[in-house]
């Protein structure tokens, strides 16, 4: 199928395929997937410009799915959400600049490979740690007890006292969630929201990845409330970008609504797929995804190659 | 795993599968009713209009995941005889 925006041909099953894994993935971790999606669109022959553009409007639109979805489920705290774009816009801005800083300096891809291997790595490390220790605490509690493993939904963290410590932190103005069950510092929330555009702006995608886990460990949100509320984050985020990139021409929106299409049935079914785990299996499930975002950018520093 | 657990599983798959082939039939006709039709216009917009072109990108995926989450949503309900899940 010619798409006549970008001057490319494409077979829109491949985009299908594509949109539907990363729904699927998006819907159950509430990331955008764009460590996936941006090279798949290349690998079909797509200008890293319009990949990125076109990635970001297709994220709009499976975000809208899996965070309406999410909703329906109870996992979204839209008071948390509205703040945290502000935070999150404000600091794509700040990465774009720092970009556009090493760019002047001349060691960008550098820089950004090495920064963004690290963040990727200590994640995954840091998550497979805690889920692991959560898990193994509830199994070695409940082995006497007639109360069985953890059950779907439920959750707790590892990292509880660290999270009781910040919320602990009273800097006016005090922000009461009632849907997440949490009283903390605006100053707090909009830090997370600000680091989490930060990796986005300077990293590039959603930084779904980042955003997700920092709700958890630093703010305390439950799990399944974290993943919903990080979809509808990403609605209002990803317009932004896909607006400025739309302008800058670097957006194929029939590719995206092709794309969609499968990301669409992926993204409600990775969102019902939440219901049946708990907290901390899906961190633990969580694990893989930012190494495969190091793999990515390892394999492009020691070839040259861009996947 | 239990006999009414594997039967749920079942259900739930041989749900899914009819789903699948609806759904793929709606894209087919999506693709060529809708995006037949809107690709000149598109185009066009793109190269003439950047703005209004970049707006309607965001209400055209806005609006396309509004459409197909209630289609889904729909199928699924009607598929498991009025559960949505």
């Amino acid at each position: 199928m010619f798409f006549p925006i970008s001057q490319a041909h494409v077979n829109p099953i491949y985009l299908v395929v594509v949109g539907f894994v990363i729904g699927l993935l998006g819907g159950f971790f509430g990331v955008g997937g764009s460590f996936i999606a941006g090279p798949a669109l290349r690998l079909a022959g797509i200008d890293w410009n319009f990949a990125v553009g076109t990635d970001l409007a297709h994220i709009v639109g499976k975000s809208v799915v899996a965070a309406k979805r999410h909703r329906a489920l109870g996992n979204v705290d839209l008071r948390l959400g509205f703040i945290m774009a502000l935070g999150t816009i404000a600091g794509a801005e700040a990465g774009a600049q720092l970009i556009q800083m090493l760019k002047r300096a001349g060691n960008v891809n550098f820089v950004v490979s090495v920064v963004s291997i690290v963040i990727y790595l200590s994640i995954s490390t840091f998550m497979l740690w805690e889920s692991w220790k959560t898990l193994a605490r509830a199994k070695s509690r409940n082995a006497g007890s007639k109360s069985g493993p953890l059950r779907a939904k439920s959750d707790e963290s590892a990292f509880q006292h660290v999270t009781t410590a910040i919320q602990r932190w009273r800097i006016p103005p005090m922000i009461s969630l009632p849907a997440s069950g949490v009283t903390i510092s605006l100053w707090i929330i909009l830090l997370v929201a600000f680091v989490g555009g930060l990796c986005s702006g300077f990293l590039g995608g959603g930084a779904g990845y980042i955003r997700m886990p920092s709700m958890v460990y630093i703010l305390g949100i439950p799990t399944h409330l974290a993943v919903g509320t990080d979809l509808f984050e990403i609605i209002i985020s990803a317009s932004y970008g896909t607006f400025s990139h739309a302008i800058k021409g670097n957006v194929d929106i029939l590719i995206a609504l092709v794309m969609h299409t499968g990301a669409a049935i992926g993204a409600q079914l990775g969102a019902i797929s939440t219901q049946y785990f708990a907290g901390p299996k899906i961190r633990l499930a969580f694990v893989p995804l930012p190494l495969i975002g190091a793999a990515i950018v390892i394999y492009t520093m020691f070839t040259g190659h861009k996947l | 795993m239990s006999p009414r657990s594997k039967t749920e599983v079942r259900r739930t798959l041989r749900a899914f599968a009819l789903e699948l082939v609806l759904y793929a039939g709606l894209v087919v006709v999506y693709f060529f009713a809708v995006l037949h039709f809107l690709g000149g216009w598109l185009v066009q917009l793109e190269t003439q209009h950047i703005r209004v072109y970049a707006v309607v990108a965001i209400l055209l995926i806005i609006g396309q995941a509004v459409v197909l989450e209630s289609v889904t949503t729909g199928l699924l309900r009607l598929l498991r005889g009025g559960r949505s899940e």
